[in-house]
Parts: C-alpha cells; structure tokens; sequence
C-alpha cells in the first residue's frame, strides 16, 4: 500500500501555526454595568441631530411627502400606511427610483441615535439605503441608554441581517466638507409615536 | 525609496503640508471632544484591550468557533494564508459566477492583498465604491490614510479628475456637486453589479457574524443589490462575543472621527434567500507577527487612524511618505513585520513622544514597539548612516558620564560645526529642522549656581 502525503489545508496550516505560538490564558473581562440614568429622549435627539437627521412628527411627515408630490413612497409602518402607493417588489433593482420609504425601527439608542432594524422591519435588505429619503418610525418608551443595554436587549436574537441606522448617508472625503447624500438616504427623519 | 526621502517630497509643498497638518489635527481634536462626553472611556479602553488580550490567547479557538456558526448560518468560509491565495479565491468566486465587474467597499486587507491590480490582470473592472476610494482609483493612487483614503487631495484636484472621468463642470469644486456626480456614477455600478466585496471590521465567534460600519452606507448597496457577497477578514478581527461589539463600537467611530457611531452598522448573518456569502479568512503575516512576543499587541489594532492624526510625523509627512498599506504610526509596527527591509525606515518615522498609545481605543504601546523595531532593525541591517548616528545618540544617553562630558562638547561643537555637516546625510533628522539657540551654560553648569 502507497503511503499518500498528506497537504495539509490552509485552514490547518494556519491554526496549527497559531497553536504552535505559546501564548498566557488571559480570561476575558466582564462588561460592568455602565447605564446611565436620567432623560434618554433628549440625549436621543441630541445625538441625530448631531449625526443630521431630524426629528418630526406625524403632521410634519404629512407636509413633507405632500408637498414634494412623491411618486413612489413606500410605507411598512402601520401608522403611515396610507401615504404608501408601492408594493414590495420581488426584486429590489425596482426600488432603484423610489422616493421615500417609512418603516418601523425597534429601539433607539441614546447616547448615538443609532436605531436597531431586522430584516422584517426592512422588507427588503436593500430599502433603507436605495431609498432617497428615509423615515423611521419609533415608540417613545422604546429607548436605551447605550450600545452595552442595546446588545443586551437584541439578546440572542438571530436575524439574517441587523443594522443599527444612525443618520443619513453622508461623506467627508472632499477636504473635510460634510456633505449629506453620499450613496444611500439623502434625509433621516425619525417619528416619534 | 526610504520615509524622509519621500517626507522630504511631501513637504516641498508648504502650504499643502500646512493644510493637511491641520486638517487632520481638526479630526483629532474631535476624537478629544467626543470622547471627553463618555465617563467610563479610559475604562472602555481597558475593557477594549483586555478582550483583544484574550482574543490573541484563544485566537484558534474563536476562529473555529466563527467558522462551525457561520458555516451553520449558510456563509462559506474560506482559509488564505497568504495575499496570493487570497486573490485566487476571489477571482474562483468570481469566475463561477461569470462575474466580470464588481462593486468593492473599503477593505484595508484587499488593499494589503493587491487584489484591485489581480483582479484587473484577469479582466475584472473592478469598482471602489466608498467616495474617497472611488477619487484615489481615478488617479491610480493608493489612499493615503485608511479611515479618509483622499485626504492628501485639495477638492480643486478632485474636480478636476471628475470633469475627466465624469464630465463635470470644469472648475466646479463645490464638494455637494462633485458628491452628487459620483453618486449617480456609482448607483450605475451598484446596480449592474453581481458581486460586491466589503471588508469587515468585527467577525463575531459566538453567533457567526459579522460587522461592517460605514457612513456613507456604500458597502451596503453594494451587497444587497449583488447576487454574492464576498468579505475579506483578517484572523484577527474576530471578538468572542456579540455584546463585545457594544465596547468597540463605542470606540471605533469616536477615535475616527469624533462621531459617536458611524451612520450604517450592518450585522450579516446569513445570506438573503437565494444569494451568497463568503467569507474568506486571511493570515498573510498575522500568524508570524503572532509569534513575535514583543509585537503581538499590534494585532489588536481596529483600524480607526486615531494614531494617524495625532502623530506629528505623520500630519507632516503625509500618507504616501509611509509606502506601506497602512501608513502612520501603527503601519510602522505592522509593515516591518511584513518586509522588515522594505520597511526598515518607518519605525525611525516617529518622534517616540506616545501620543498614538494614548488615544489608541485598544492601548496598543505604539511607541514602545516602534522602538523596539528600531533596536531589531539596529541589529539586523549593515550599518548606515542612520543607524550609526542613532547609534551614537544611545551610547551616550545610556552613560551619564559619556553625557555630562559631551554636553559640554557638543556645546562647544554645535557654535562652530558648519551647517554643512550638521545638515549632511549622516544626520536625517536635521534634515527640516533647525538647530536651537543655544544656552550660555550646561544645565548642570546652571544648577551649580542657583541650586547649590
């Protein structure tokens, strides 16, 4: 019998390297307990302002999508169901021209205005960044203080794709000069229900 | 060509070299602010490190327990020890799918592994999306820093490489207009494009996750317009734990730019229905810096630049000067332990006054490495001129009589010595700097007097 040389895989190669390394056991540290008590709303507020986006309410959202005379807005939040007049298409290359889209974020997070959203509260992966204008529904009472609670609330939630959303698209990349707009929403407004 | 050749060039240009210097000083400034309204920061630090610690101790680990969940989340996982191998599972991926254009969003690890160049030999057009990326590909440049790659560029430049490959208004600089152009050139590509590859910024062991921040949410359009999302990860850019990202995502965009998180932080777990994820887990040098007990720290780098704008070398020498992947003063521990000859004048790039160690979100001793790179280099190269007079500068700190006798003569020599040779190539740090006035005494000449 022929004695075939084993290659070793890339994958084995590179562990074996790493096991080879000798190397301490430091054990990992525990994360205290860093809430933060007092007035989440404002500090919420404060930190998408600071990231630029808005807050309005429901009149607000109603004068906007009027007065620009949207073609295609696309509403998955109850509350503004009826400004919708667009379905969710099998194929998100349709939404390439949509003008607004308004859907329901699942908590927000003070300290940085991030606002946490699953794959079903998107429809479609693709919709919060093609979309040329972004409207995020949001609960009053549904706010943390920071990213550790976030993390503790999202738990082991399993969801194919999570996104904390905090602003707009923006970019500094010419000399520093802030422009909103880069690639994905032009506009973040958040309503708070 | 060596750091203080290509400085030198940086800073023939005062004026520009003056902007960028306080351009990027403006963005530390900002990381000091934001980071002054978190309490617990110092002690986020600390957490950040010690988890990055115990990442290094049980990497083999962490790696195999990313790779059963991820594989279990429908995501393939691929090994590339090195740059080469790297570039052939991409172009693998690529051929099966037939694909010959793709979006790229940025991805310091591609930029490590050549893979734009690779990919353009075998015919792929390759597209970077993120907009400073998409302004250094047109001008066949590297970018220059790896969190703001075109800030080298005043916009004058950039409008005129737009009205070039885009058509712009000649001599429109206005930075709305010259982003709105590249959007619509860039929603061409996004939407035409099959495969997108992103980089990643935290690979989660526990859940199979993975982590991709952006501003300007092009990784994003990227990868849910595309059939197949390949991302590029680099072994050490696995954490334990999901609730690890709360500490690093509280640091990362603060030491960047001062926000207090980028606007997308996007969590991918598994592949939408019918489209792919790969993954491809990158070594190419990270086992070997491993092993390098005093350098193994380096590797806990997150990759937010904060060491970069701080670093007085860097602001006034500029990206390019650096030659390496990763400029500033964390690419000069981490290049020499690539191509320690290539490299070997970048740990001389910096003045060891610690700055980058103290605003680095994961506490690696920067500085310290830097100089202990300076003694291996010491060690390892022919003597030149450099090393000789380095070498000299530390025969006579270590002796305090070697000292005490040649401050008296240097003292004496320095009125005298001709600039000629102060300024000649023996000394590279007289290059750009004068010499100070000199005092009228020794300090120990001074103690005498007032102090005895």
């Amino acid at each position: 019998m022929v004695q075939k040389k084993q290659i070793m895989s890339s994958r084995d190669y590179i562990l074996s390297k790493i096991r080879n390394t000798p190397r301490d056991k430091r054990p990992l540290p525990e994360i205290p307990d860093f809430k933060v008590d007092g007035e989440l709303m404002d500090r919420f507020k404060r930190s998408l302002l600071m990231n630029k986006g808005e807050i309005v309410d429901a009149k607000q959202l109603e004068e906007f999508i009027d007065s620009h005379q949207f073609k295609k807005v696309l509403s998955l939040s109850e509350e503004f169901r009826s400004f919708s007049n667009l379905d969710i298409p099998d194929d998100a290359h349709q939404l390439a021209d949509m003008d607004v889209a308004i859907i329901s974020g699942q908590f927000g997070v003070a300290e940085n205005a991030a606002i946490w959203l699953e794959e079903r509260d998107m429809g479609l992966r693709a919709l919060p960044f093609i979309t040329e204008h972004l409207v995020i529904v949001l609960e009053k009472d549904q706010l943390v203080s920071n990213m550790h609670e976030a993390y503790e609330r999202i738990g082991k939630g399993a969801s194919g794709f999570g996104l904390f959303i905090a602003g707009p698209s923006k970019t500094a990349d010419i000399e520093q000069s802030l422009v909103i707009g880069a690639h994905g929403a032009k506009s973040l407004r958040v309503v708070l229900v | 060509m060596n750091h203080p050749t290509k400085a030198e060039e940086f800073l023939s240009d005062g004026a520009n070299a003056k902007w960028h210097d306080e351009t990027l000083w403006f963005v530390r400034d900002k990381r000091d602010s934001s980071s002054k309204t978190v309490p617990e920061w110092e002690e986020l630090r600390d957490l950040a490190s010690r988890i990055k610690d115990n990442v290094l101790d049980y990497l083999e680990t962490y790696l195999l327990e990313f790779e059963k969940n991820a594989k279990a989340n429908n995501i393939r996982v691929h090994w590339a020890k090195n740059a080469e191998e790297h570039n052939q599972i991409v172009l693998g991926i690529l051929n099966k799918h037939q694909c010959k254009a793709i979006v790229k969003s940025k991805s310091i690890l591609t930029e490590e592994c050549h893979l734009n160049p690779f990919l353009e030999k075998h015919g792929i057009e390759v597209v970077d999306t993120d907009l400073g990326e998409r302004i250094v590909q047109f001008l066949n440049q590297p970018p220059s820093h790896i969190v703001m790659p075109a800030i080298h560029l005043k916009k004058m430049a950039i409008s005129d490489i737009f009205h070039e490959k885009l058509q712009t208004e000649k001599g429109n600089d206005d930075p709305y207009y010259l982003t709105q152009a590249a959007r619509n050139h860039l929603r061409e590509k996004f939407l035409a494009a099959k495969v997108a590859i992103t980089g990643v910024n935290f690979g989660v062991a526990e859940t199979g996750e993975f982590v991709v921040c952006t501003n300007e949410g092009n990784a994003d359009m990227g990868v849910h317009l595309a059939d197949v999302h390949i991302a590029s990860m680099g072994i050490e850019k696995i954490i334990p734990k999901r609730e690890h990202l709360g500490v690093f995502l509280r640091l990362l965009a603060r030491s960047a730019t001062g926000q207090s998180i980028t606007n997308y932080n996007s969590h991918f777990r598994s592949p939408d229905t019918g489209k792919e994820i790969h993954i491809v887990l990158v070594d190419n040098g990270r086992t070997e810096q491993l092993a390098r007990e005093k350098f193994r720290n380096s590797l806990k780098c997150i990759r937010c630049g904060a060491c970069m704008n701080t670093c007085p070398i860097y602001r006034r020498s500029g990206g390019f000067s650096y030659g390496s992947t990763v400029p500033g003063p964390i690419g000069s521990i981490l290049s020499p332990g690539l191509d320690l000859q290539k490299h070997s004048s970048l740990p001389f790039a910096s003045t060891l006054c610690g700055s980058c160690s103290d605003v680095c979100p994961v506490k690696i001793n920067i500085h310290e490495q830097l100089y202990e790179w300076r003694q291996e280099i010491t060690k390892a190269q022919a003597a030149n001129a450099k090393s000789i007079s380095m070498k000299i500068a530390n025969g006579i700190f270590a002796v305090p009589f070697a000292y005490k006798i040649s401050a008296g003569m240097m003292r004496g020599a320095l009125k005298f010595l001709p600039d000629s040779i102060t300024y000649s190539g023996l000394n590279t740090w007289g290059k750009q700097r004068d010499l100070p006035e000199l005092p009228k005494e020794t300090f120990k000449q001074w103690y005498k007097k007032n102090r005895s």
